[in-house]
């Protein structure tokens, strides 16, 4: 628009100005990563150091050689194995169906046209206000009607679905796959479904994937539903372990400790892989929210 | 199944032959694909939520009978310092974290968008590390760093020349700790929200400002804030609806507290005092009362939302 000399001139200027970073932001910014850190790398030296580390004054700052010893204190009080091997499988089950279904409801809502479309996505929109858990009582309630109490679907199910991915999948959708594009395969006689399965998803399989990695997170560090439906040991999920060892914490504080840190271990092997993945997922959300 | 020639042909079509007629199956199919999220939302959501404001106008023993006392739960419930406590605990607690937490967050988002940072990307890793980490596992953790006779926090007191202090025993103490747990686990995921806005205001204003002479700061001031108000207002709004929320780190920060989160309940939130109620005491129908105060909570908080949006709407050009 505007001729390219007065933009340009001033340019190296400014961007000099633009571009010195001052010390002080790099000390700010090594301080938050301290921080950010620090609690886990905490976590992890009492961990591996015999159980008296965390009474230990001054503390101890660096791990020791201990930690299979406490890992197995951990693997005796509770079934913490199955535990882990629970979180494992709620998660995934939770992950891999918010981002098929989610997926599926947002391309409804995006590109299909069906009577009642707008007021059910202002429902499902409203629905995101809400939080659920202020209605825990009856929620127990149903579940225990079901007979599912004490069952590991009594936490998955409820979770396979959720409207902010409906909202997130459907922008996604709208923005990603063209109408002539759907026209067409219906031209040639593509139902709906193989729309969907075939063209559809493969588009947006990547914002799928961050859903499904969202909704796997929130549910291996979910705690108040499962501590409510889960009652036996064998069906605790690893973060209700951590509570149950922290109930035996007479017998020795470090074990809460272990457990925690065993438990947040398979997190932090998944962020290392896809944390980017995540931190991108987040800053694309604030666009679109 | 698909080749380059149909789509030239349909396209030349001309609109009217273009609508394709959909036997029953296939108009049917759109409503199957959101069947899943309507049929668990009434089963899980909606209909718990109505049945609690049924569950309220009971005596409801979970194991035992139920006498409908029509609005008893609810007179009880305003007169009851329980939860009088808990709402003070919990709204202290949510002020304690969110409010340092937004501004750290502003302060490391503004820091984060700087043109030349080096490393900008294992930084905003690095501060999304506590998001992953689960609210149990965090409130282990700081527990043991705040606590009185070991903590680290502490010894750190002492080597200063001050007094040991009890965190979990007084109401500040204990809330002060509870919200730094919860501003740990935030601040990244915030200051990313915040980031993400800020990449969307144009370099151009910050290049501008600093030609004209404002300093980091008054960038900061009349760049960055206003160009986040939208932002801001929505992490105001999710971090109040997550303070009601707020169950795991009293139910876990004072063990030797229980379901109170210590004797004089000093640090029992809304959730807890539901969660004690219901499954604790087994008065559902008391419990119920307290799920629909929260509700009514809610719908407060959605009202001054809808209003303060509504408000910066208008007020853009």
């Amino acid at each position: 628009m505007k001729p390219t000399s007065s933009t340009a001139a001033p340019t190296p200027t400014r961007r000099r100005h633009a571009s010195r970073v001052p010390f002080w932001v790099y000390a700010l910014l090594g301080v938050m990563v301290f921080v950010s850190v620090f609690p886990l790398y905490w976590m992890f030296v009492v961990s591996t150091t015999d159980s008296a580390t965390a009474f230990n004054l001054p503390p101890h700052i660096l791990p020791g050689g201990n930690f299979l010893h406490l890992a197995g204190l951990v693997f005796d009080t509770v079934p913490f194995v199955q535990a882990l091997l629970n979180s494992v499988a709620v998660s995934t089950a939770i992950g891999v169906g918010q981002a098929l279904l989610c997926a599926l409801a947002g391309f409804a809502f995006a590109k299909l046209s069906f009577r009642g479309r707008n007021t059910l996505f202002v429902i499902v929109v409203l629905t995101m206000t809400v939080p659920a858990q202020l209605a825990i009582i009856p929620q127990y309630l149903i579940m225990s009607k079901l007979g599912w109490v004490d069952t590991l679907q009594a936490v998955i199910v409820p979770g396979l679905v959720s409207a902010f991915g409906i909202f997130w999948m459907r922008q996604h959708i709208s923005s990603t796959i063209d109408d002539e594009l759907m026209h067409a395969a219906r031209v040639d006689g593509a139902t709906t479904w193989q729309i969907f399965w075939r063209i559809a998803f493969p588009l947006v399989r990547p914002a799928a994937f961050v859903l499904g990695l969202f909704g796997f997170v929130n549910a291996w560090n979910d705690f108040l539903w499962p501590f409510i439906v889960l009652k036996s040991p064998d069906r605790y999920t690893a973060q209700i372990a951590i509570k149950a060892l922290q109930n035996s914490r007479d017998i020795d504080l470090g074990l809460a400790m272990s457990g925690s840190f065993l438990a947040t271990l398979p997190l932090l092997v998944l962020f290392f892989l896809v944390g980017r993945r995540l931190v991108q997922g987040i800053m694309e959300g604030a666009f679109k929210g | 199944m698909l080749s380059p020639g149909t789509i030239e042909k349909t396209a030349a079509q001309p609109a009217r032959q273009r609508r394709i007629h959909l036997g029953v199956r296939e108009r049917l199919a759109p409503y199957a694909y959101i069947a899943p999220f309507f049929l668990l939302f009434f089963i899980f959501g909606l209909f718990p939520l109505l049945f609690t404001f049924y569950v309220a106008l009971f005596d409801w023993d979970p194991i035992g009978e139920h006498h409908f006392v029509g609005l008893a739960n609810f007179s009880e419930l305003v007169h009851d310092p329980r939860f009088w406590g808990a709402m003070r605990n919990t709204f202290s607690i949510w002020a304690l974290s969110t409010i340092p937490q937004l501004l750290l967050a502003l302060v490391l988002a503004h820091v984060l968008n700087h043109v030349r940072l080096r490393a900008a990307t294992l930084f905003r890793m690095s501060v999304l590390v506590p998001y992953v980490t689960s609210v149990a596992a965090t409130t282990i953790v700081f527990a043991q760093l705040f606590d009185r006779d070991y903590g680290m926090l502490n010894w750190f007191l002492g080597l200063l020349g001050f007094q040991h202090i009890d965190f979990t025993a007084s109401v500040w103490g204990s809330h002060i700790m509870i919200a730094t747990m919860i501003a740990w686990r935030w601040t990244g995921y915030n200051t990313l929200l915040y980031l993400a806005s800020l990449q969307a205001v144009p370099r151009e204003l910050y290049e501008a400002a600093a030609v004209d002479g404002a300093n980091g700061w008054k960038q900061f001031r009349h760049i960055t804030i206003p160009s986040l108000r939208p932002i801001i207002v929505f992490t105001v709004v999710t971090s109040t609806i997550g303070g009601l929320q707020v169950f795991t780190e009293p139910l876990l920060a004072n063990p030797v507290g229980g379901l109170t989160c210590g004797a004089a309940r000093q640090c029992q939130t809304l959730t807890l005092f539901l969660y004690e109620q219901g499954f604790g005491r087994f008065h559902f129908g008391y419990g119920a009362a307290v799920g629909v105060a929260l509700f009514v909570i809610v719908v407060i908080v959605a009202a001054i939302n809808y209003v303060l949006v509504t408000r910066i709407r208008s007020e853009r050009p």
